[in-house]
């Protein structure tokens, strides 16, 4: 603090808080609207206040199903996210560790090449190139399977980039004194490097955990049977059925449910979360 | 790093995953996209012929690619100018905060793992026409809302969803980089008498540009990109053309008109356009480096 401003600190404090209420507005209308039925939308104003029907909605929409079209129960979708969240998270990792291990650590022929081609992949999201990448999972029959979920998804220019940086700031020596010890390259990423980057990978798996679970077009794209619904995804399909017949509150309630695991991992895990923004964006 | 492993075909073992993947589900198909943009296909496959550069001809004529152009841009400025200078705002205030910043801290950046099209739905309960509090409480006002009719109220609804999921990160941003700027300065500046508004202005603003200008460039590719679920989940595109931004257009195109050579057409357009912006974002870094 340079010098004591009451005033200053007061608006400070004041402007805070009325961003954080207009931040948190949608959340408060989310929770209160699931816990009415679905009878109590579409006449005059959403309710603003607490009904008594929460049970009976969160009930129907985790073990019985979703609602509005959507026949498999939550749990089962919430199930399918975590598949393809943490298969995604830990295929990145895995793929980009060893790469950037190659491209560090190796000298071989096409190595700046093998960087390059990795690069590209930076300038093509699955969003521009939506229908041809359909096709090619279409061909390997991988509609409707965990395999095309995450597949497709895990390669990783971002992570990449960030491993080689983390191997590049590595000491020689390190190198040295391990294959004097007779060390092998195995044995050196295993024994050596991986202990090193703990913290590096465990902040990418949080903002990579956060990316896969928020997937919305590629699963919307090609899975088709219920069994494999993504929570995300299916929040489309919920709000796609003719207009008077949306059941806000079975709606409302999958939308908290499919926000909760991500924004418990942003919150609990703050720290991690922040260093992995910061680094994944050098 | 000069210190390596001798080994011939180990390297190549570890690099394969990632390249076996990267060959097939992105250079695979955007190969193919490029291929398909010179071609025109009917709607059930069945036979093709070489048009050259008559998709992209056909394209440059329509002008309802030029209207996704305008949505794109009013769309990408809206969500990044509100999203930069609120998160601006709040950050400096909480930068003013010694005790308790922490606890702000949390409570404003977890709309960040908020997926967009969860932000959507959320905004549109609240703007819903028939029943949502603040599209009563506007009608209350005598602002007449609609966003299932009216174009404009439609746009103010997706920017809103998609900026308020982005504040968190320019927010996190902002806030290290005002912690960045060394205290010494802003004590000499208030010892030379520069009140807040001045030392803001003066010092901290100019010092802050870099993050800014890096969290310009993020935004409007957020933008870009990253929004699609906002927009399908709320608006579809619409009402009309409304809401219809280029990533949008490729996808609707593509998979509900199915023409095929027109949304390839589209896809080459958009990956020269990621490329620019890429380069415009590598280059940027390298400054950011050395400031």
């Amino acid at each position: 603090m340079i010098e004591n401003r009451p005033w200053l600190t007061f608006i400070s404090h004041s402007v805070l808080i009325l961003g954080i209420i207009a931040v948190a507005l949608p959340i408060w209308v989310a929770i209160v609207a699931s816990t009415h039925p679905a009878e109590a939308f579409g006449q005059g104003s959403v309710p603003l206040w607490f009904g008594n029907y929460a049970t009976e909605t969160w009930q129907t929409v985790l073990f019985s199903a979703a609602g509005n079209g959507v026949d498999v129960p939550v749990w089962k979708m919430m199930f399918n996210s975590l598949v393809m969240a943490i298969a995604i998270a830990f295929g990145k990792i895995a793929i980009s560790l060893i790469s950037a291990y190659a491209i560090v650590f190796f000298r071989f022929p096409f190595r700046s090449l093998c960087f390059w081609l990795i690069f590209m992949t930076l300038m093509l999201p699955v969003e521009v190139r939506i229908l041809p990448t359909y096709e090619v999972v279409a061909k390997l029959n991988l509609l409707n399977s965990y395999t095309g979920l995450a597949l497709p998804l895990i390669a990783s220019a971002t992570a990449t980039f960030l491993f080689r940086q983390a191997f590049m700031a590595m000491p020689g020596e390190l190198v040295e004194a391990a294959r004097m010890d007779g060390a092998g390259p195995v044995r050196f990423f295993f024994d050596i490097l991986l202990p090193l980057t703990r913290t590096n990978i465990a902040a990418l798996f949080v903002i990579l955990f956060i990316y896969g679970w928020n997937q919305y077009l590629w699963p919307l794209l090609i899975t088709t049977d219920d069994a494999y619904y993504t929570l995300v995804m299916s929040i489309k399909r919920m709000v796609s059925v003719a207009d008077g017949a949306i059941e806000w509150n079975s709606i409302m309630a999958t939308t908290i449910l499919a926000m909760l695991p991500p924004v418990a991992v942003v919150i609990g895990m703050q720290k991690m979360f922040v260093k992995g923004l910061v680094d994944s964006e050098k | 790093m000069t210190v390596t492993f001798p080994h011939k075909t180990l390297p190549w073992l570890l690099v394969a995953p990632q390249l076996l993947v990267t060959l097939v589900f992105f250079l695979w198909p955007a190969g193919q996209a490029i291929e398909q943009a010179f071609y025109q296909e009917d709607a059930f496959g069945l036979s093709r012929e070489f048009v050259a550069f008559e998709n992209f001809i056909e394209l440059l004529q329509d002008p309802y690619y030029y209207n996704s152009i305008g949505v794109t841009l009013v769309f990408s400025m809206a969500v990044a100018v509100s999203g930069l200078s609120i998160a601006l705002v709040l950050a400096t205030m909480a930068d003013r905060i010694i005790r308790g910043q922490m606890v702000y801290q949390t409570l404003l950046i977890w709309p960040y793992a908020v997926a967009p099209a969860l932000a959507g739905v959320l905004w549109w309960i609240l703007f819903d026409p028939a029943q949502g509090p603040i599209a009563l409480w506007l009608e209350y006002m005598g602002i007449e809302w609609d966003h299932f009719v009216n174009g404009g109220d439609a746009m103010v609804l997706v920017v809103i969803a998609a900026t308020w999921k982005q504040i968190s990160y320019n927010f996190l941003f902002f806030l290290a980089g005002l912690q960045a700027i060394p205290r010494s300065l802003i004590e000499a500046a208030a010892i030379d008498g520069a009140g807040p508004v001045r030392r803001f202005w003066d010092i901290v603003f100019p010092l802050l540009s870099p993050t800014a200008f890096f969290l310009l460039v993020m935004n409007i590719v957020y933008a870009f990109f990253e929004t699609f679920g906002v927009i399908d989940a709320t608006t579809a595109g619409g009402p009309g053309q409304s809401t219809k931004i280029l990533v949008y257009k490729v996808y609707e195109d593509g998979f509900v008109g199915l023409d095929l050579g027109g949304s390839a057409a589209q896809s080459v357009i958009l990956m020269m356009i990621v490329g620019l912006m890429t380069v415009v974002q590598f280059r940027f870094i390298e400054r950011r480096v050395q400031y």
